[in-house]
C-alpha cells in the first residue's frame, strides 16, 4: 500500500491523469470555465498531442477524427460548449468510434461562471452516449480510464459529465503510471464513418444495440455501486449529490449511480425494493427522478429539493429532515461583483462608450463586466458569438436612427465570431463592430488562441490579425485602435458614428495581467478638485475620500488612463 | 463514534492569494495523512470580487463544501468578506481577520456605503476574533502578495502540525526565489495571532 503514490488534485487535474494513464495520445478542447484545467494540465504530459481548438464543434470533430484514425482521443468543454458542438455530438455517435473517445462536459450549477444552469446528462439519452458522473478527483481519474474502454468495447463515445464542484474541488487521488494502448491504425469503411442515410440508417440500427448492451452492463458493473445501510431507506444520488447525501444520511442505504445513461433499470428496481422511504438527490433537474418515476417507483426529489443553484450539505439538510440547519447571514453588506482588473485596457474603450446613445450588443469574456457600474456598457450577452449576429438583427429590426454596436473579445472572435461578420456583411449591415483585442482569452486564465501566434503545445504559428480577418470577410473601415489613448479615440468614435456602417474598431492593448506593472500613479490632492471623472473609468484602485480621489498603490498597475483624463492634472 | 473534521473557511478579494493560502494548507494536511476536501471557484468570480475557498480535513470526507454554522475556523483577507461568511462559523470556532479594508465597487461608484462597524458586528456574533494587521506587515516586508502567508502563519498557532510541513508545502506551492520571503512572513503571522 505506501508505495501508491496519492496526491491532492483537482477533479480537471485527475481527469488529466486519467487520460495520460489511460494512454490517450490527443485531446482537444475550447477553454471554459469550470473545464480549462483539464488541457492545461495534460500539455504537461508529453506523450498526447494537445490543442486549443477555435470552438467547441472543432474540438469534438478533430477528437473523433483522431479516434477514427484509431488512437485514444479526449475533447474537453464547458457545458454550453457541448451546445456547440452538439452537431458532431448526434453524429459520433451513429458513427462510433476506433481508438476510446472520451468527451468531458463540465456542468456549472450555480452559475459561477456561467450563462445558464443547463443539465447535461440529458445529452447522453438525447444523442445516446454513455453518461459517467463522477463524484471525487478520485473517480474522475477512474472514470475517465473506464470511459475510454467503454468507449472502444462498445463502439460508442463516452460523455464524462462534471460539475463546477467536482472540477475545481481538490481530493486525495491514487496516482498510477501510464499504460501504452496500441494504435488500432486507420482503415477504410463508409459504411460506419460516412453517414449519407443509407450508411447511417444501419448505424442507427446498431446504436440501439450498442445502447442496449450498455444498459445490461450498467445494471452489473462496479460503476453503479450499492452501499448498504438501513434497510427501509434509501438514497440513490450521482455526482458531488452523493457526498452531500452521504454527509447528512450516514446510515442510509446508497444506490450510488456512476453511469446515469444508459438508466440501469434492473438495478435500479432491486435496490427500490422494500424501501419504505426512497430519495433520489441530484443537481440542478429530475433527471434520475423522471427516470425513476417512469419504473412506476414512488420517490421523492424535486418536490422537496431546489431545481435551482448547486445543492450543499444544508440544503439537502434542510429539504429533506427536520433538524434543520438555522443561520441568519449578514445583511446589507454592499455587494462586490467581480470588477475589470486596475489597468484593464476594456476600461479605456468603455468610458467613451458609456457616453453614447447606442445599443450594444455583447459577447462573453471580461468585457462582459463591462456590463456592471459605472460602464453599463452592455445591452446583451447570450452565448458565444451572440455580439455581432444579434447587433445584426436588431438593427434590421429598428428603424429609429440609433446606431448599434457590437463588442467581442478576440479569442470569442476566432471561436464564433466570424461566421455573423460575413452574415451582416452579405446582408448589408451597418453596425459598429468592435474586436476588444487584448492579445489572449481573458476570462479563463490567459490560453492561446488563432491571434496570439503560439499554440497550446508552446510552439510558435502563424499569427492571425483580427483586424486583417476582418477586411478579408469583406470590412472596409477597419480601424486599430490603443484603448489607452481616450482622447485621440473620443474623436475617432465621433467620426465612425457618424459614417454608415460597416464599420470595424479592432481595440488592442494586451490584458492587464499580462504586462509588468509600470510606476504607480499618484494623486495630488491640492489639485483634485473632487470632480469624480477619472472615477467613472471603474478601476479598482481608485477610491472617493474625503472630496478627493485616492489611488491605492498596491493595486495600480500605472496604466495612466486616469491621468489623461485629468483636466487638473492633478494625477502624476 | 463519530471522527472530527476541521472545516476552515477563507475568504476575502479576487487576487488576495485566498486559493494559494488553501493550497498550501491543504497539502499541509495531506502530509499529516489525513483526508482533505477543498473546493473554490474559478473564472469570472475570481475578478476582484468576492472569493471564498473552503477547506475540510480529517479521517473521512465526503462533502467538499461547508455547512453553515460548523467552520472551526474563519480566516478573512479583508474585513467586509469576513463579515459576509460569518454566518459559516461554528459556536467555538474562531475567526482571524485582517482588518484591511478593500472598497467594492458599489462603494467606488457611490451606490453604497462601506459599513463602518464591521469590526463591531464580527465581535457581537463571533467569540473568538484575532484581528490580524497581515497586509501591512506584508508590505513592511517589501511584498504585499505575502499577507496571505502571514494570515497561514497566525492560523497555525491553532493547528497541530509541525512547522517542517508548512515548509514543505510553502516550497512545493511557492516559486523557489520567494520562498524564504515567505517563510519569514510565515514566521511573523505566528507572533501575530494574539486576541
Amino acid at each position: 500500500m505506501e508505495n501508491i503514490k496519492r496526491s491532492l488534485l483537482s477533479g480537471d487535474e485527475a481527469i488529466a491523469r486519467g487520460a495520460w494513464e489511460a494512454g490517450c495520445k490527443v485531446a482537444s478542447a475550447y477553454p471554459g470555465t469550470p473545464s480549462t484545467q483539464i488541457l492545461e494540465n495534460l500539455v504537461n504530459y508529453k506523450e498526447v498531442y494537445c490543442e486549443w481548438s477555435t470552438n467547441e464543434k472543432v474540438a469534438l470533430e478533430v477528437a473523433l477524427g483522431a479516434a477514427l484514425a484509431g488512437v485514444r482521443s479526449l475533447c474537453a468543454m464547458k457545458h454550453v460548449g457541448l451546445n456547440v458542438a452538439a452537431d458532431p455530438l448526434f453524429s459520433s455517435a451513429y458513427i462510433g468510434v476506433r481508438g476510446g473517445l472520451v468527451i468531458v462536459t463540465a456542468d456549472d450549477p450555480g452559475l459561477h461562471s456561467s450563462q445558464n444552469e443547463q443539465d447535461n446528462r440529458y445529452y447522453g439519452m438525447f444523442a445516446k452516449i454513455p453518461v459517467l458522473t463522477p463524484s471525487d478527483s478520485q473517480e474522475a481519474k477512474d472514470f475517465t480510464k473506464l470511459a475510454f474502454e467503454l468507449s472502444e468495447k462498445y463502439d460508442v463515445p463516452v460523455i464524462l459529465r462534471i460539475t463546477t464542484r467536482i472540477a475545481h474541488s481538490k481530493t486525495i487521488v491514487a496516482l498510477d503510471e501510464r499504460k501504452e494502448v496500441e494504435d488500432k491504425g486507420y482503415t477504410k469503411d463508409i459504411t460506419k464513418t460516412n453517414l449519407l442515410p443509407q450508411f447511417a440508417r444501419g448505424r442507427h440500427v446498431s446504436l440501439e444495440e450498442r445502447m442496449k448492451k450498455l444498459e445490461e452492463y450498467g445494471n452489473t458493473a462496479s460503476v453503479n455501486k450499492i452501499i448498504d445501510g438501513k434497510k427501509n431507506f434509501g438514497v440513490i444520488a450521482d455526482g458531488v449529490a452523493y457526498e452531500y447525501a452521504r454527509e447528512v444520511f450516514p446510515k442510509a442505504s446508497f444506490l450510488k449511480l456512476g453511469m446515469v445513461w444508459p438508466f440501469p433499470k434492473e438495478l435500479v428496481k432491486k435496490f427500490a425494493q422494500g424501501k419504505k422511504h426512497l430519495y433520489v438527490i441530484e443537481e440542478v433537474d429530475p433527471f434520475l427522478e423522471m427516470l425513476i418515476k417512469s419504473l412506476g417507483i414512488k420517490v421523492i426529489g424535486k418536490d422537496k429539493l431546489p431545481l435551482v443553484e448547486e445543492l450543499n450539505p444544508r440544503i439537502v439538510r434542510n429539504s429533506l429532515t427536520e433538524k434543520k440547519t438555522t443561520f441568519t447571514p449578514e445583511t446589507g453588506l454592499p455587494s462586490r461583483p467581480p470588477a475589470l482588473c486596475p489597468g484593464c485596457p476594456h476600461a479605456g474603450l468603455f468610458y467613451l462608450l458609456q457616453r453614447k446613445d447606442v445599443i450594444i450588443a455583447g459577447d462573453i469574456g471580461c468585457y462582459t463586466l463591462g456590463s456592471y457600474p459605472p460602464h453599463n456598457t452592455m445591452d446583451t450577452c447570450v452565448c458565444m458569438g451572440g455580439s455581432i449576429t444579434l447587433a445584426h438583427g436588431i438593427e434590421k429590426a429598428l428603424h429609429n436612427g440609433k446606431r448599434v454596436v457590437s463588442i467581442i473579445g478576440d479569442s470569442t472572435f476566432f471561436h464564433m465570431g466570424m461566421p455573423g461578420l460575413v452574415n451582416a456583411v452579405y446582408n448589408k449591415g451597418n453596425q459598429i463592430l468592435i474586436i476588444v483585442d487584448n492579445r489572449t482569452t481573458g476570462m479563463t486564465g490567459h490560453q492561446d488562441h488563432p491571434g496570439t501566434g503560439k499554440t497550446l503545445m508552446g510552439e510558435k504559428t502563424k499569427e492571425l490579425d483580427c483586424a486583417e480577418v476582418t477586411k478579408a470577410c469583406g470590412i472596409d473601415k477597419v480601424h486599430v485602435i490603443d484603448p489607452y489613448k481616450i482622447k485621440e479615440n473620443r474623436n475617432l468614435f465621433r467620426q465612425i458614428l457618424s459614417e454608415p456602417g460597416p464599420t470595424v474598431i479592432v481595440s488592442r492593448q494586451p490584458c492587464a495581467l499580462l504586462v509588468p506593472r509600470k510606476a504607480v500613479k499618484k494623486v495630488d490632492s491640492e489639485k483634485c478638485n473632487g470632480c469624480k471623472l477619472c472615477m467613472s473609468l471603474g478601476c479598482p484602485a481608485m477610491s472617493f475620500v474625503d472630496g478627493k480621489v485616492v489611488i491605492n498603490t498596491a493595486f495600480c498597475v500605472g496604466c495612466a488612463m486616469c491621468a489623461e483624463l485629468c483636466a487638473r492634472e492633478a494625477i502624476v | 463514534m463519530k471522527s472530527k473534521i476541521t472545516n476552515v473557511v477563507t475568504c476575502g478579494v479576487g487576487g488576495q492569494g485566498v486559493l494559494l493560502f488553501t493550497d498550501v494548507l491543504a497539502d499541509v494536511a495531506v502530509s499529516a495523512g489525513m483526508d482533505v476536501k477543498k473546493s473554490e471557484v474559478h473564472g469570472m468570480a475570481q475578478r476582484g470580487g468576492s472569493v471564498i475557498s473552503q477547506l475540510r480535513f480529517g479521517e473521512h470526507v465526503f462533502s467538499p463544501l461547508i455547512e453553515e454554522t460548523t467552520a472551526d475556523f474563519i480566516v478573512g483577507f479583508e474585513k467586509l468578506e469576513t463579515l459576509r461568511y460569518l454566518h459559516f462559523l461554528s459556536e467555538k470556532g474562531k475567526v482571524i481577520v485582517d482588518s484591511l479594508e478593500i472598497a467594492p465597487m458599489p462603494v467606488l461608484t457611490g451606490a453604497s456605503e462601506y459599513p463602518k462597524d464591521i469590526m463591531e458586528r464580527i465581535k457581537t456574533r463571533a467569540k473568538n476574533v484575532y484581528i490580524i494587521d497581515a497586509f501591512n506587515k506584508a508590505v513592511e516586508l517589501g511584498e504585499s502578495r505575502t499577507q496571505n502567508v502571514i494570515m497561514l502563519g497566525a492560523l497555525s498557532r491553532f493547528l497541530k502540525f509541525p512547522f517542517e510541513l508548512y515548509k514543505t508545502a510553502i516550497e512545493k506551492n511557492i516559486k523557489a526565489k520567494f520562498v524564504e520571503l515567505n517563510i519569514k512572513a510565515f514566521e511573523i503571522g505566528k507572533k501575530l495571532a494574539r486576541k
